[in-house]
């Protein structure tokens, strides 16, 4: 649950940051303002290319959800594939620490079924939801009201959840190479081309 | 295809689905770009931020760390107080960041492609809930939100956080948490638009 605290003790981490030398924060004294900049610069690419996917569509968003157009499908198999190769090599080479959050069972099936009602009925995610409001669908403003409405209401019940939803069946940082037993290489090595086929037939069966 | 004023029935495996005219997201422009295109160039975007940034894609907790900020100002003994805020202190951070330049990278798009809206209802929801439904329309949006925040932050990431960078990197949570947010959403979708 917290992925800022988890970063942070990366990002102070003071192997990794030699390791990687100047080359990536030329400005060391700024570092921190570097970041905020950094993040914002991401985040345009990222807004840029949610609008261009067509996911900043309500009607794009809702045909995923009626099984009726698969551009979200196809932008987010693309994306995992991609990174997933991408990011794995990094790490093989020591480049780039793995974030991965914490599996607990019962929390990521009651929030995420809570979250795809919330889908459903927005129509825009919260990444998507930023985009469309760049876009000008202006509705996004009140889902945006109750986006913080909602991770306040969280917060308001944090300390309770964590004493019971998060405790039951918590794993910690569970991978499917783990699930199996198996390590990660011949799991990539089986696993991404099977992501792929995927990927072919969803383009090879669906209109859209 | 055009549909008469009646509503007619599509049958999906096994069961007759009812659509409104003008309820098929088909008959509306789709992407500008490849879907793979983009969905690749996300995938390279999400290597250079855990390269130079060493954080994944997410956009959730910075409508957390929106509303703590807003929290802060309103009461914040209270605020501070709360587990979560406590272990996530509300801040401008790399996060909120990410979150404002996607809202201006998404305006260049569409002025760029001309697309850009400017609109309060989507001609799909028009199409079912007619035009004199802002009101609904807002306080479902909202409603969706609040559902959608608290959701996220239970699972620990919305669709970005576990629906890309989660699975990426093969996180078990991440591809549950992705495949309920697609349970919960399509029987959403489905009451909404084919009911």
């Amino acid at each position: 649950m917290a992925p800022e605290s988890h970063s942070l003790t990366h990002s102070d981490s003071r192997s990794a940051d030699n390791s990687r030398g100047n080359r990536e924060h030329p400005l060391k004294p700024q570092r921190f303002s570097n970041q905020l900049l950094l993040g914002v610069l991401f985040g345009v690419i990222f807004g840029f290319l949610l609008q261009k996917g067509g996911v900043a569509k309500y009607h794009v968003l809702i045909g995923a959800l009626l099984l009726e157009d698969f551009t979200v499908v196809k932008v987010m198999l693309s994306a995992i594939i991609v990174g997933c190769v991408g990011i794995f090599c990094l790490h093989s080479f020591n480049l780039v620490k793995l974030h991965i959050k914490p599996t607990r069972y019962a929390a990521n099936v009651i929030g995420g079924l809570l979250f795809g009602i919330g889908f459903g009925l927005l129509g825009y995610c919260p990444g998507t939801g930023a985009a469309a409001l760049g876009q000008g669908n202006w509705d996004v403003l009140s889902g945006i009201v109750g986006l913080l409405l909602g991770s306040y209401l969280f917060a308001e019940v944090s300390g309770l959840i964590s004493q019971t939803i998060n405790t039951w069946g918590e794993r910690g940082k569970l991978t499917l190479p783990d699930l199996i037993r198996t390590k990660r290489t011949p799991f990539l090595l089986v696993w991404v081309p099977v992501l792929i086929v995927v990927l072919f037939a969803v383009d090879r069966f669906t209109t859209r | 295809m055009r549909r008469s004023t009646l509503s007619g029935i599509a049958v999906m495996p096994g069961l007759a689905v009812a659509i409104y005219p003008g309820t098929d997201p088909l008959e509306y422009p789709g992407p500008a770009w490849s879907p793979y295109l983009v969905g690749s160039l996300i995938g390279l975007l999400s290597m250079a931020t855990f390269y130079f940034s060493a954080k994944p894609l997410g956009a959730s907790s910075a409508y957390a760390a929106l509303a703590g900020m807003l929290g802060r100002s309103v009461a914040p003994k209270h605020t501070e107080s709360l587990k979560y805020f406590d272990e996530n202190p509300p801040v401008v951070g790399w996060g909120l960041m990410l979150l404002l330049g996607t809202v201006v990278g998404a305006f260049l798009a569409a002025w760029t492609g001309n697309e850009l809206t400017g609109q309060w209802l989507s001609p799909m929801w028009v199409a079912r809930f007619g035009d004199d439904s802002l009101s609904l329309r807002l306080v479902v949006a909202l409603v969706g939100g609040l559902f959608m925040a608290f959701g996220a932050r239970l699972a620990g990431g919305c669709t970005s956080g576990h629906g890309i960078s989660g699975t990426l990197q093969l996180s078990v949570g991440s591809w549950i948490a992705v495949i309920c947010f697609f349970i919960g959403g399509i029987a959403t979708a489905m009451v909404m638009f084919r009911v």
